[in-house]
């Protein structure tokens, strides 16, 4: 990402902004890509295709005026951003999703993602934050699926209890 | 007018059932607790307390939203106040002043006066409420099809364009929702759009997935990769928690004022509650017999925003519950919640289930009045919540985010829905894109689309239907005007500016 000192260079090109300008021009083409695959049964007015090209012809407009003010430079300043927390969260969210898909069961993979997201905000006692989320995520998997039976999915843990 | 009386009477008898007395306690208590956590606003307390009320019958489920809306709404001004991080903009006239006063050992007093404040616009814009709804849903009776896409219209633009900081960007947030909105089998001729050949999309994207992703977990995101700047600061509340008469007696008008403020503007279909928190504001700041104290902590500066801010909270009610028309994130998420029971508010919903409405009315004056008995007392407890340390904190949000979902639809698809959510969310915090607009586009974009479709079949595809409906001509005319008003205002501001 294009961050730099924007105080001192108010009116520069924008690349961040000419990348999502780009983007909401690919979402119409696909809008209207996928529209073409629709049949129009309506007799009458609109059928099912007319509300995605109508979207899309929208889309195109704001890409233009996104596009725009990419190149006066008119988006708001921007701090600098630091990646590495912002994957190490989305690491988490990954190994979550992992875990449930393998049928891990929901104490594991929420005990994941708030190990990774502890640590994303700094934390280094990985140990501490291990035992803290396990305990946590066994409280809410009590109460939730015993309290207010709601199911949540079960792995290797949750038959234990 | 009897009518409403007896219709609130009913409301209440429904209300204070013990089992519905509970579940409002239970609400403000959840509300407020979550809604006191640093960054997050009223829409995301119900957002995520959501899933809690699955299992319960749809009387219940609303009470507890009740007291959950109102709690988030509370929580999130003793968040304001006390650390400077505003869940949501229109607690950010709250912080001006009220951090000021926390930093200056009266901590206690503002979090006195905005509680009490809120109460007072709340009992009243409740009133306002009960009694403007009944008129409302005679109107909306006589709206056809053409009459309810013009309103949408006329939502759509007031709240992405018109009011926001760029109605470029407002409209973009916009589209991404009504293009979500897109997603899914079309209800009138049963084909699929934009589902790729996915499933899990034939039903749409759901509202709470998209919610929890924007907000939660693109909030967590954002102060993540901004963590580097700074670290927020807790004030302590010292000295008393009670206010002096003096206190009061610079307090009382204010809140009048930001009643006044807040509940006529929340209940138009514009949306927003930033405006009103502002006016006020401002307001007191002209009015104000100490203009010194403004900007160092003047107790009119806390009380008359946040009387607005819970005035015009109860506003939005006003379209919802008679048009169905959400014209805030957090209206839209308690639409959600109706919806989760196959219930659509709306002048049908008063006529069909007035139990239902009326004690959803009745209910809000009861969490009202528990929040504030129960908010003074309980103050310290709500601040050693704030005292989490951060990486648990978040940790802990975003282990609740995904609950909600995982308890919902626990499939890989709809979980990786959530994370993409996410980082959408984080990215248009970054780049100042407004997020409420997605919500209300996904929410709103195809409920319009049926009643145009409904309107256009009515009329046997003529397009003029639209403007032939004196209602619908006046309201897309509003739409436009308001389209037009920000780009018009932005050039002449130009032109001005070249001139000096």
């Amino acid at each position: 990402m294009s961050s730099g000192d924007p105080a001192q260079t108010p009116r520069r090109v924008d690349r961040a902004g000419l990348v999502i300008a780009a983007l909401l021009a690919a979402l119409a083409a696909v809008l209207v890509f996928d529209a073409r695959g629709l049949r129009s049964t309506a007799m009458y007015g609109m059928g099912p295709e007319a509300m995605p090209v109508v979207v899309a012809c929208g889309l195109a407009l704001l890409a233009i005026g996104n596009f725009i003010d990419a190149l006066r430079g008119n988006l708001p300043a921007r701090e600098s951003a630091d990646p590495v927390p912002v994957v190490l969260i989305l690491i988490g969210l990954a190994l979550l999703i992992a875990i449930i898909g393998f049928g891990g069961g929901f104490i594991l993979a929420t005990s994941a993602l708030f190990v990774t997201t502890s640590a994303a905000f700094g934390r280094r006692a990985i140990l501490v934050d291990s035992v803290i989320a396990l305990v946590m995520s066994i409280l809410i998997y009590l109460a939730f699926d015993r309290l207010l039976t709601l199911s949540l999915p079960t792995g290797p843990l949750e038959r234990l209890l | 007018m009897m009518d409403t009386f007896a219709a609130l009477a009913h409301g209440m008898a429904v209300a204070i059932q013990p089992m519905n007395l509970l579940y409002a306690l239970i609400g403000v208590f959840l509300g407020t607790a979550v809604g006191v956590l640093p960054g997050i606003g009223p829409a995301l307390t119900v957002a995520l307390l959501l899933p809690v009320t699955y299992k319960l019958d749809p009387g219940g489920s609303l009470i507890m939203f009740a007291g959950i809306y109102y709690g988030g709404m509370y929580g999130g001004s003793t968040t304001a106040i006390l650390i400077n991080t505003p869940g949501e903009s229109a607690s950010m006239a709250t912080a001006l002043e009220g951090n000021k006063m926390a930093k200056a050992g009266r901590g206690g007093p503002a979090l006195a006066t905005s509680a009490i404040g809120s109460f007072v616009a709340g009992t009243i814009a409740t009133i306002g409420l009960a009694f403007l709804a009944p008129w409302l849903v005679d109107f909306a009776v006589r709206f056809g099809p053409e009459d309810y896409f013009a309103l949408m219209c006329v939502a759509f633009v007031t709240v992405s364009a018109t009011f926001g900081d760029s109605p470029i960007r407002g409209l973009t947030s916009l589209f991404i929702g009504l293009t979500l909105g897109l997603i899914g089998i079309d209800k009138l001729t049963g084909q699929a759009r934009l589902a790729f050949g996915v499933p899990e999309l034939l039903d749409g994207v759901e509202v709470t997935t998209l919610a929890v992703g924007l907000f939660a977990v693109g909030e967590a995101l954002y102060v993540a990769s901004r963590r580097h700047h700074s670290e927020e600061k807790l004030e302590p509340v010292r000295g008393s928690l009670w206010m002096t008469k003096e206190d009061w007696k610079r307090s009382w008008k204010p809140w009048l004022r930001g009643t006044l403020f807040g509940f006529p503007i929340g209940a138009l279909p514009a949306g927003g509650a930033e405006i009103p928190t502002f006016l006020s504001y401002s307001t007191e700041k002209r009015l104000t017999k100490y203009p010194d104290e403004f900007g160092k902590g003047a107790i009119e500066g806390v009380a008359g925003p946040e009387a607005a801010n819970n005035a015009s909270a109860a506003g939005t009610l006003v379209p919802l519950l008679t048009l169905g028309l959400p014209t805030s994130a957090t209206a839209a998420m308690m639409l959600a919640g109706f919806q989760q029971y196959g219930l659509n508010p709306g002048p049908l919903l008063f006529a069909e289930r007035p139990d239902l409405v009326w004690g959803l009315i009745a209910s809000l004056f009861i969490a009202n009045c528990m929040l504030l008995v129960l908010n003074l007392p309980l103050v310290g407890l709500w601040v050693r919540l704030l005292a989490i340390p951060q990486p648990w904190l978040y940790a802990g949000i975003l282990v609740f985010a995904t609950m909600g979902t995982i308890a919902a639809k626990p499939s890989v698809v709809e979980l990786s829905m959530l994370a993409g959510f996410g980082v959408l969310g984080f990215l248009m915090r970054r780049f100042d894109f407004p997020i409420a607009p997605v919500v209300v586009g996904l929410i709103l974009g195809p409920i319009a689309e049926s009643q145009l479709r409904r309107a256009l079949a009515i009329s046997l595809g003529d397009p003029m239907t639209l403007l032939q409906s004196p209602i619908s001509a006046t309201l897309l005319g509003v739409a436009l005007v308001a389209l037009l008003a920000p780009f018009v205002l932005k050039g002449l501001g130009r032109f001005k500016a070249n001139e000096d």
